[in-house]
């Protein structure tokens, strides 16, 4: 439980940094698509009889880079597609051909609290690093692009590779997070959490440090619901990311029309 | 032997997706200039502009700032698109906007200097748009969003200012209010700007030159100098009639083949 | 050789026969559907709504419902809500699709949870998750067939509009689409076609038919009802190529154990995809310099 606490920790924070950016750039598809290479990953380690994250961390890489390249020839949303089905098919192949236990699938797909052992905390923890440090350098760049390409290209910014870069920054922390949250519902707590606090403040840091609280909250009462019904956080990181993207709606609704009501 | 100009285009040659959209493309920029890059819908201003930028490869020719081959992220230049579109909750304010005109490319996370802040207010008070320094981008109307572009292009502190089309969305009161405002730049600021439009009126007061683009090809000069049925019947490759009427300059398709009935087709342009 | 490309049995084998014809029942409604998915840049919502169709089939199998009615009314009912979050723009699609996705996924994964308590069959996650063309039954195929039906002539109905809507929203307004109209009611039929692949084919077939034949089509076609047919025939050729090597494949380890379809027909879709640009890049490397054309001052008017 505890080691479900300290990797569930540092998951959230992460993905609700990551997450804020998801959400600017319009990134949602990818978002959800490099998990399942993480899946397909894990799967294949799982036949060969390696080290999951090893597979984890190659295969949602892998993921990252053919979308990145394949966007180059065609529409992003069609590469990811297509980029998507290649890791799930994989995924389904490796699967079949390994005599895998159900439940070890489905904790992989829709996630385990007790998913990362004591001896894994080390690596989670470098991996959380480096992907910290790759957003702390990337942060106005990416801000940048992510608002305004154009002017960022006029500006000298190289939107592509900042594109590409984001792109791991996604992969390294999917891979973390899907042995605890799942390959299906990794994405969702970079989605929710992000666009209810961008709803709910105008400025850049607000909205980033808002994302990471949201996301932390979630993650903390899926871990602990999860814990106390025994039914897959998955479940629960899926539906409270709804839930708190809506709930942010609904409030600022009803502010706006408080105001509108003082006003007159 | 001149002087070097700001900017200098010589002989440049450009094609899109295999086919030549601009040929001799000659012209040149001098420091706190207003040219008018006047051109129908279509004519390659856009085009040139980013070349401009060094966002589109020429097949041919040069581009010269301060007599140097042009490279992209010049911070001579700053560029103002036509338009942004910002998605509706986007949680960035005009101020942090404004801002990363300045370190936008910078890696890392150095924080803003408070001279940076002061640089944007000033930028801001500039373009008279200090009343909305605290929202956000997205809630801004077209005239407002076009003077944060603006201000965000000058922050940076470049000698060219290139603006893609900034009156085309805008009413005409607005539009004025814009062309005063780039006037005043290059009066104060002493920033050449070099400013695409569909229609020359609204800027005859202000330009002191115009390169116009019509056919794939280029003329510029002054305004007196372009703005003549002579040379503009060579760019267009048929006899084209300008006409000034009240202080207003129109260009109208005359005299052979389809001239007359292009006229009857738009009787409103006649009775004005 | 023949033999040993086509196992023998392979068409007297009831299975396979269903297998080929929903097979290419689906690609065909894909096709159709995906262009004007892959036009409209919403193959991420043409993806979700897969997933969402899943999560109602996994409802529907829980409480002992229709999966055919669970697969389609989850689509519908996911569809409504993308819709009801708002869809006016692009980033906020995303966004909408993001939300959706994550709860209807929430969702399955307790569905599923609980059905592996209810009943201690091994295997029925993955069989609702992937699914696999070789466990639908005959009895399924009319119902698919009527509503692949009614989807294509919806389609039809609509192609104008959506088309014109795809291309330029501002046009189609102004010669008086209603744009939200349409709209949902394109994504209804995107539901419906991606509930009934998702159940004939399991929902990674149901995305990879729907966004890669139509990307290929696109690439080397111009007008909309070539794309359209070539879309379809992509799409069903790679479904049987699949089909066929799959079924081979249970012989190629000797041990019973073959490859699922889906893999390989997605490795057909894939190996489509580069050809097809391949293709497409030789073309336009031969496109020979053409010089402009803007020869009128824009007929006349204020400069």
């Amino acid at each position: 439980m505890t080691n479900a606490w300290i990797s569930g920790t540092i998951i959230a924070l992460l993905a609700g940094a990551v997450g804020f950016f998801v959400v600017l750039r319009g990134s949602a598809f990818a978002a959800h698509a490099i998990p399942n290479g993480a899946f397909a990953g894990a799967a294949g380690a799982n036949l060969v009889g390696i080290n999951p994250l090893f597979g984890l961390v190659v295969f949602a890489l892998g993921a990252a880079f053919g979308i990145s390249s394949m966007s180059r020839r065609t529409r992003s949303d069609v590469a990811t597609a297509l980029a998507l089905v290649m890791m799930l098919a994989l995924g389904a192949a490796f699967l079949a051909t390994s005599s895998a236990y159900e439940p070890a699938v489905n904790a992989l797909l829709f996630g385990e609290i007790l998913g990362v052992s004591s001896s894994e905390i080390l690596p989670v923890v470098v991996l959380a690093v480096v992907c910290a440090l790759g957003l702390t350098l990337l942060y106005r760049p990416l801000l940048f692009s992510s608002i305004a390409s154009e002017l960022a290209v006029a500006k000298g910014v190289n939107v592509r590779l900042i594109d590409t870069l984001f792109l791991v920054v996604v992969a390294l922390s999917s891979a973390l997070a899907v042995p605890v949250v799942g390959a299906l519902l990794t994405f969702s707590l970079m989605i929710g959490p992000p666009a209810a606090a961008r709803i709910v403040t105008s400025s850049a840091h607000r909205a980033l440090a808002l994302s990471v609280v949201f996301s932390l909250l979630t993650l903390w009462a899926a871990v602990a619901s999860s814990y106390w019904t025994d039914l897959p956080i998955g479940f629960f990181v899926g539906t409270m990311s709804a839930a708190i993207y809506l709930a942010a709606r609904a409030w600022m609704r009803l502010d706006s029309r408080r105001s509108r009501r003082a006003l007159a | 032997m001149v002087g070097i100009d700001l900017l200098e285009v010589v002989d440049v040659d450009v094609a899109l997706s295999g086919r030549m959209v601009l040929r001799d493309v000659n012209f040149r920029i001098d420091h706190g200039e207003f040219t008018g890059l006047i051109g129908s819908n279509g004519a390659g201003k856009t085009t040139l502009l980013r070349v401009l930028l060094g966002l589109q490869d020429v097949v041919r020719g040069r581009v010269l700032v301060h007599g140097e081959p042009m490279t992209r992220s010049n911070s001579s230049v700053g560029y103002v698109p036509q338009k942004v579109l910002f998605e509706s909750d986007v949680p960035v304010r005009v101020r942090d906007f404004v801002a990363l005109g300045i370190d936008g490319n910078r890696y890392g996370l150095a924080r803003r200097s408070r001279h940076t802040y002061e640089l944007v207010d000033e930028m801001l008070e500039s373009v008279e748009a200090a009343a909305f320094a605290n929202r956000r981008i997205s809630s801004l109307s077209g005239g407002e969003q076009q003077r944060v572009l603006i201000a965000h292009a000058l922050v940076s502190k470049p000698e060219l200012l290139l603006l893609d089309e900034p009156l085309a969305n805008l009413d005409p009161g607005s539009a004025q209010e814009i062309i005063q405002l780039l006037h005043s730049v290059v009066t104060n600021q002493h920033v050449a700007i070099l400013l695409s439009a569909h229609e020359m009126n609204p800027l005859l007061p202000v330009m002191d030159r115009v390169v116009y683009v019509a056919n794939g090809r280029v003329a510029s000069g002054t305004t007196e100098e372009v703005v003549q049925p002579e040379v503009l019947s060579a760019l267009y490759g048929h006899h084209v009639d300008v006409l000034r009427v009240h202080g207003r300059v129109l260009v109208v398709a005359g005299g052979d083949e389809r001239g007359d009935s292009l006229v009857a087709d738009h009787p409103a342009v006649v009775l004005e | 050789m023949v033999r040993w490309i086509l196992e023998p049995g392979l068409f007297s084998n009831g299975t396979v026969r269903t297998a080929l014809l929903l097979g290419a029942l689906v690609s065909v409604v894909s096709g159709v559907v995906g262009i004007f998915t892959v036009l409209r840049g919403q193959s991420f919502a043409g993806h979700a709504l897969t997933d969402v169709a899943t999560a109602g089939g996994s409802g529907a199998a829980l409480a002992s419902l229709s999966p055919l009615l669970g697969f389609i009314g989850g689509g519908v009912i996911g569809a409504g809500a993308m819709d009801a979050i708002g869809v006016q723009r692009v980033k906020d699609r995303d966004v909408a699709t993001g939300v959706v996705l994550g709860a209807a996924t929430g969702l399955s994964a307790l569905f599923l949870y609980l059905i592996t308590l209810q009943t201690s069959t091994t295997g029925s996650t993955q069989s609702i998750l992937f699914g696999s063309i070789f466990t639908v039954g005959p009895s399924t195929l009319p119902d698919v067939a009527l509503l692949s039906v009614v989807v294509l002539v919806g389609v039809m109905v609509i192609r104008r509009p959506l088309l014109m809507g795809s291309i330029s929203p501002e046009l189609a307004a102004a010669r008086g689409v209603r744009l939200r109209m349409v709209g949902i009611a394109f994504m209804v039929m995107l539901a419906a076609a991606v509930g009934l692949s998702a159940i004939a084919i399991g929902s990674i077939l149901s995305t990879a038919l729907l966004i890669g034949p139509p990307a290929s089509a696109l690439k080397v076609v111009s007008r909309l009802s070539h794309a359209v047919v070539l879309a379809s025939v992509l799409g069903v050729m790679a479904t049987w190529l699949g089909i066929v090597f799959a079924y081979d494949s249970y012989y190629w380890f000797g041990s019973g154990r073959g490859l699922p379809v889906s893999f390989f027909v997605v490795a057909d879709v894939l190996v489509e995809f580069v050809a097809v640009n391949l293709v497409a890049r030789r073309r336009r490397l031969r496109v020979v310099e053409e010089p402009a054309t803007t020869a009128m001052p824009e007929q006349v008017g204020w400069i």
